[in-house]
């Protein structure tokens, strides 16, 4: 297939398509009404179901059931419409079941506004609703990567029977970019799910469900569902650009602030300073590993994100103080440009310059703006 | 080559329509391209614009504080980005709506009557593709044959709509034409 000039919002919509899904569930919200408008006339061509529900509770539990019952499904939403999924999602990562859940981030908290955010990392990556559970989060920087990460998205949910979310931003759901999508794969042709409440004539009954009373019971499978997240570790992926031979700032970023480090990158080269970026694809499970590896390369490290510090925490613990970590964020719809990147790490490399910014010491640099 | 490219009027004067054709006839061309809506919270009537990136190599960031090149189809989209474009760029300015010329000296201006010019072709709403010709015709940057071809692909069977707003382009281009000896290609 050629490429096409597409929306992220509609790239995401086509690629679930491409992946085999056919239901989509939800509510709209802006900035990413795009994609039920999209599902809306696509679905019914390819025999598929576009529901609109009452609300976006009533939305994550139609996903329960359409997932229960063996079937790909996807929802969108942003910010607030996530957190009121949050419920559906909390049952549905109980009952261990595959679903695909794109959050276009916007700028809050409450209502906030509708232009680029990352402001829900922490929702996405620590759990998001009750109960002591995670879901798999897939951060895509361009229009081609969300497509890509859509239909990973539903083959990693299916693998380890739990949600995976697909993490953008206004920027990403609202920009054009030529995307291809290479495999399309058909309904019929997915893998069977014996688990499935599919009709039990013939065979015992398949139970959904994410009671447990009995204590015991619930803490074996709290632990289960854990082991579950430790396997998840090994499906980390990450983006290092221009790092070799080291780099005097790494800048860890991912989508959208990672897109305009690239330009900060090439800024900074004409003034003779190297900014290496370090981008996560996965935001949990986190590549901290390859994390700690890259920055041993690196002077200092600046963390950049479109929210008041949130994965810069994880970068810390990555970090464990071997390189001094700096942060610089804009917040409420606000997207920093390159040049302020470029000001922040030459401002970062300022306050830890020389040889003994080499050595192994613990520095925290907040970078003030 | 790496260009970004400012396109701004009011709500209904097709200024992402524009910026659509530019990004596919780049993106036909073989170049990297990007798109991207300002979709801020705006009143009815107010001002609407979008940013084309044109690259040889991958597109960073898609917002743009210092464009190459500004296409202002009203007065308050010239008066917001005037000052943002980057010296010894260009700055295609829509006469028929705006009563002054750019005060900057370090760029290219080209003045067209684009309202004036789509009446002449046919329709008052091709004046957009007036604009467009005229960037294309000053700029160089894109293949002026390659957004005629996307007209074609962005109104099948509409014969009447596609010659219009070709003779639309035709007539910007060249106007255009006449400033580019003053611009340096990138």
């Amino acid at each position: 297939m050629a490429k096409k000039l597409m929306k992220g919002c509609e790239a995401i919509g086509e690629a679930a398509i491409h992946a085999g899904c056919r239901l989509f569930f939800g509510y709209p919200i802006t900035p990413q009404n795009e994609i039920p408008e999209y599902m809306s006339a696509r679905l019914p061509q390819v025999g598929g179901t576009f529901v609109q529900a009452e609300s976006e509770v009533a939305a994550s539990n139609m996903l329960y059931g359409a997932a229960a019952a063996g079937c790909r499904v996807i929802t969108s939403s942003s910010s607030p419409g996530i957190s009121l999924m949050q419920e559906g999602l909390s049952y549905i990562a109980a009952a261990e079941l595959p679903v695909v859940v794109v959050n276009i981030m916007r700028g809050g908290p409450g209502l906030g506004g509708i232009l680029p955010s990352q402001s829900d990392y922490f929702q996405a990556t620590k759990g998001g609703g009750h109960g002591d559970y995670r879901v798999l989060v897939l951060a895509p920087s361009t229009v081609q990567e969300a497509a890509d990460l859509v239909i990973e998205a539903f083959d990693l949910a299916d693998e380890y029977r739990n949600p995976v979310m697909v993490l953008g931003d206004g920027l990403i759901g609202q920009i054009m970019e030529p995307v291809e999508f290479k495999k399309e794969i058909k309904p019929e042709d997915l893998p069977e799910k014996p688990w499935a409440t599919t009709g039990c004539a013939g065979r015992a009954p398949n139970i959904i469900n994410s009671l447990y009373l009995d204590p015991e019971l619930l803490e074996a499978h709290n632990w289960s569902i854990y082991a579950k997240y430790q396997k998840m570790a090994k499906e980390v992926r990450h983006e290092a650009y221009n790092v070799e031979g080291g780099c005097d700032v790494l800048i860890v970023a991912y989508g959208t602030v990672a897109r305009i480090t690239k330009s900060a990158i090439d800024m900074a080269r004409e003034k003779g300073l190297k900014i290496g970026l370090f981008r996560p694809i996965t935001l949990y499970p986190y590549p901290s590993e390859a994390l700690a590896k890259t920055a041993e390369g690196a002077k200092a490290v600046l963390v950049s994100e479109l929210s008041t510090g949130q994965m810069v925490e994880d970068v810390r613990a990555a970090i464990a103080g071997r390189q001094p970590v700096g942060f610089y964020g804009r917040v409420g719809g606000m997207v920093m440009g390159p040049d302020e990147l470029v000001e922040q790490a030459e401002k970062l490399l300022a306050i830890h310059a020389g040889p003994a910014s080499r050595a192994r010491r613990p520095v925290t640099a907040e970078v003030a703006r | 080559m790496y260009n970004e490219i400012v396109m701004a009027g009011f709500g209904g004067q097709g200024v992402l329509l524009i910026g659509k054709l530019l990004a596919y006839a780049g993106m036909n061309g073989g170049s990297e391209v990007t798109w991207m809506p300002s979709y801020g919270p705006e009143m009815r009537g107010g001002t609407c614009n979008c940013t084309v990136v044109l690259s040889d190599r991958e597109i960073g960031s898609p917002i743009s504080k210092r464009p190459h090149a500004l296409i202002a189809l009203n007065l308050p989209s010239l008066d917001k980005f005037e000052d943002a474009v980057r010296p010894g760029g260009i700055i295609v300015v829509n006469t028929s709506l705006i009563n002054r010329l750019p005060k900057r000296t370090d760029v290219t201006v080209v003045p067209v009557p684009a309202n004036e010019i789509a009446v002449e072709v046919g329709s008052a709403k091709a004046a957009n593709m007036v604009a467009l010709g005229a960037f294309l015709g000053v700029s160089g940057l894109v293949d002026q044959q390659g957004v005629q071809g996307v007209l074609v692909e962005a109104f099948p069977n509409r014969q009447k709509l596609i010659a219009l707003n070709q003779e639309a382009l035709r007539r910007g281009f060249e106007i255009g034409q006449g400033h580019a000896a003053a611009v340096a290609v990138k």
